[in-house]
């Protein structure tokens, strides 16, 4: 579980990354989504993968540490998904508005002929 | 500190939060009572931070003036909040500010947009949370309330160069975001906490392999900070975007790198302090040595620029520099002189974006741009300015403009007899006067080269640029100043000459606070030995 986990983080860090680097704006949303699904699932990891486990401690329950999840980057990551959403909301309508001013997708609002 | 006044620390975060949420349903029509909340609002922030500089300094040694735990659970597991005399300094700094560039902006430039006012205001909860809270996450979260405000001031008044600045703008601070999040990550998964100063106790029995991903997470997060704090080669986006946006909100925006610097200089004197054991000073040389690099590249941009809004943004990243560097040099007595320098260079830089949209008044091109955004908005059926612009116009216009760009000089560069000058001369006695190894002897004298030539580079671009605009008189309009547009430029230089005035008590309150800054010990265990106000029944 630990590999696959590190592996998909991994992987999706490295798209986000090349992504990001494009000249495109839409290219750039792309990555900076993807990276923002590596960086959810980092926090979500940071409490160590646990399966079956919950995070709740029932009233009455034995109180071993083991057996329950790590809450703390659960809430983290609920968080960090909300703002991530709002920021990549929020910087979609700002694309728009730079493609509607510029009349090209280009990340410094010049046409390829331009460059 | 008991009873009603305890409450008291939340309010530099709740007056704006009621502020921005009783303006959000009021129509764009309403301008004045809109300005009138946000004047209001703003008021009755520097009134609190007033109040908290005081209080602050009322505390024998360096326990926190006030620690606040939210929801009142118990002190490692709750958000808290802690005011020592930094946070109140940089809260005044703040407050001081955000009047500063309000009343400049209802003049005229609320107008050009929609929801200035309600921007404004989240934007100043979301630097004084950052200022307030002790905890990582939380520092996070404010952050990006203060971001998600700044892209919207950015953007404010439109246009294809502020869309593009903007764009920039927002994509590097969502990857800055990004980073943010895996440092705070790596330093959980380490440490097993989020609060700063529990953060700090902990560090010192880690293991060998926890210290190290806790300083990897350390050294992530700082990556972060140091791109807020426009931090070279991370800085590229600073000089644009902030030239782009309108004048009261580059005032405003000069306090944001600032607050990258607060953050770096609290962590990492919390937490990487003596008491760190192996970890101790981790990193010094990198910022040092960072530090040097921005202040270079600022010179270098300094002497480039060809406006006076370039030239700001590159004073920006002038004081960045001379601050980080300036974060492991020289002790706590360089620590108080790095934040006197704040003070003044912020204050300076403030003034001194708005005194340039005056200045640019001057030439005549200038007011048919405006005239244009105007039109272009109202073309969109949002707004309609009706009213003629506020207020009354102040005689000896030019006289006024001239005097107050000479001493901004004075102060960007340095040159005596203002604060810029005291600041410098202090940062500069402070690094001569530390022991240090080898590496850093050499950094000192880099350090007190580059001063010197950064305040050279200064004077030299600015005395350029204004011969091309004072001294050219054939091209000169007669500018129209208002008092609400003069009176801010006015009373932050007033500020500047009024810290210079009393660099001693000033100087003074801030050695207390770099002392404080210095031996954290106090403020861990101040924050830590923080009772919840209810016990017993009814709690969770």
């Amino acid at each position: 579980m630990e590999l696959i986990l590190a592996l998909a983080i991994g992987v999706l860090t490295g798209s986000g990354i090349w992504l990001l680097l494009r000249p495109r704006t839409f290219q750039v949303i792309m990555g900076l989504s993807i990276l923002s699904y590596a960086v959810n699932l980092l926090l979500f990891a940071i409490g160590q993968l646990k399966a079956d486990a919950v995070p709740v401690i029932a009233a009455g329950a034995a109180k071993a540490a083991g057996d329950y999840a790590d809450p703390v980057p659960q809430a983290l990551v609920l968080t960090a998904i909300v703002i991530g959403f709002a920021m990549t909301a929020l910087f979609l309508v700002v694309l728009m508005a730079s493609r509607g001013l510029t009349g090209t997708d280009h990340v410094d609002g010049r046409k390829d002929a331009d460059l | 500190m008991s009873g009603w006044q305890q409450h008291l620390i939340v309010l530099p975060i709740l007056v704006p939060f009621v502020a921005a949420a009783a303006l959000v349903p009021m129509d764009e029509t309403r301008r004045r009572s809109k300005a009138a909340i946000g004047l209001l609002s703003v008021l009755l922030q520097l009134a609190g931070a007033l109040y908290w500089v005081v209080a602050a300094d009322r505390v024998d040694g360096a326990a926190p003036a006030a620690v606040y735990l939210l929801a009142d659970w118990d002190a490692p597991v709750a958000i808290s909040l802690a005011l020592d005399r930094l946070t109140a300094v940089m809260l005044l700094l703040n407050a001081l500010l955000a009047c500063a560039a309000l009343i400049f902006a209802v003049a005229k430039w609320d107008r050009v947009g929609v929801h200035f006012h309600v921007l404004f205001q989240l934007l100043l909860m979301g630097i004084n949370g950052a200022f307030l809270t002790n905890d990582l996450f939380n520092l996070f979260v404010f952050f990006e309330v203060m971001l998600a405000a700044s892209y919207g001031l950015l953007l404010h008044g439109s246009g294809r160069l502020r869309v593009k600045a903007g764009l920039h703008y927002i994509a590097i601070n969502l990857v800055a975001s990004s980073i943010f999040l895996i440092g705070v990550a790596l330093m959980y998964s380490a440490s097993g906490t989020l609060n700063m100063a529990d953060m700090a106790r902990k560090l010192a029995g880690l293991g060998d392999a926890d210290r190290q991903l806790f300083e990897t997470g350390a050294a992530v997060l700082a990556v972060a900070f140091l791109i807020k704090s426009a931090v070279w080669p991370l800085n590229f986006w600073l000089p644009g975007s902030y030239g782009a946006a309108v004048a009261p909100v580059s005032a405003i925006f000069a306090i944001m790198t600032k607050v990258g610097f607060y953050v770096l200089l609290r962590l990492w004197l919390l937490v990487f302090g003596d008491a760190a054991g192996a970890s101790g000073s981790f990193g010094a040389p990198w910022l040092v040595g960072l530090g040097l690099a921005t202040l270079t590249y600022a010179i270098f941009g300094m002497l480039a620029a060809t406006n006076f809004k370039r030239f700001a943004g590159f004073s920006v990243i002038a004081s960045a520099g001379t601050l980080l560097t300036a974060i492991p040099l020289g002790g706590s007595s360089g620590t108080a002189a790095a934040l006197y320098y704040l003070l003044a260079s912020t204050l300076a830089v403030a003034a001194f974006y708005l005194l340039v949209d005056l200045l640019e008044r001057i030439r005549d091109y200038s007011a048919s741009l405006l005239a244009v955004t105007i039109e272009s908005f109202e073309a969109q059926g949002m707004i309609l300015p009706e009213e003629s612009e506020v207020g009354v116009a102040i005689p000896a216009a030019m006289a006024f403009l001239a005097l107050a760009f000479g001493l901004c000089l004075l102060v960007l560069s340095g040159l005596p007899p203002l604060a810029g000058f005291v600041g410098k001369f202090a940062l500069l006695v402070s690094a001569l006067g530390s022991e240090a190894g080898q590496f850093m002897q050499y950094a000192v004298w880099l350090f007190v080269v580059l001063l010197v030539v950064a305040g050279f580079a200064a004077t030299l671009t600015l005395t350029r640029l204004g011969i091309q605009l004072f001294w050219v008189p054939e091209r000169h309009k007669k500018p129209l100043l208002r008092l609400a547009e003069a009176g801010p430029v006015a009373a932050l230089i007033g500020l500047v000459v009024l810290l210079t005035l009393a660099a001693g008590p000033v100087l003074g309150y801030l050695q207390r606070a770099a002392d404080a800054l210095h031996a954290p010990a106090a403020y861990i265990d101040g924050v830590l030995g923080a009772q919840p106000k209810t016990s017993g029944e009814g709690r969770p």
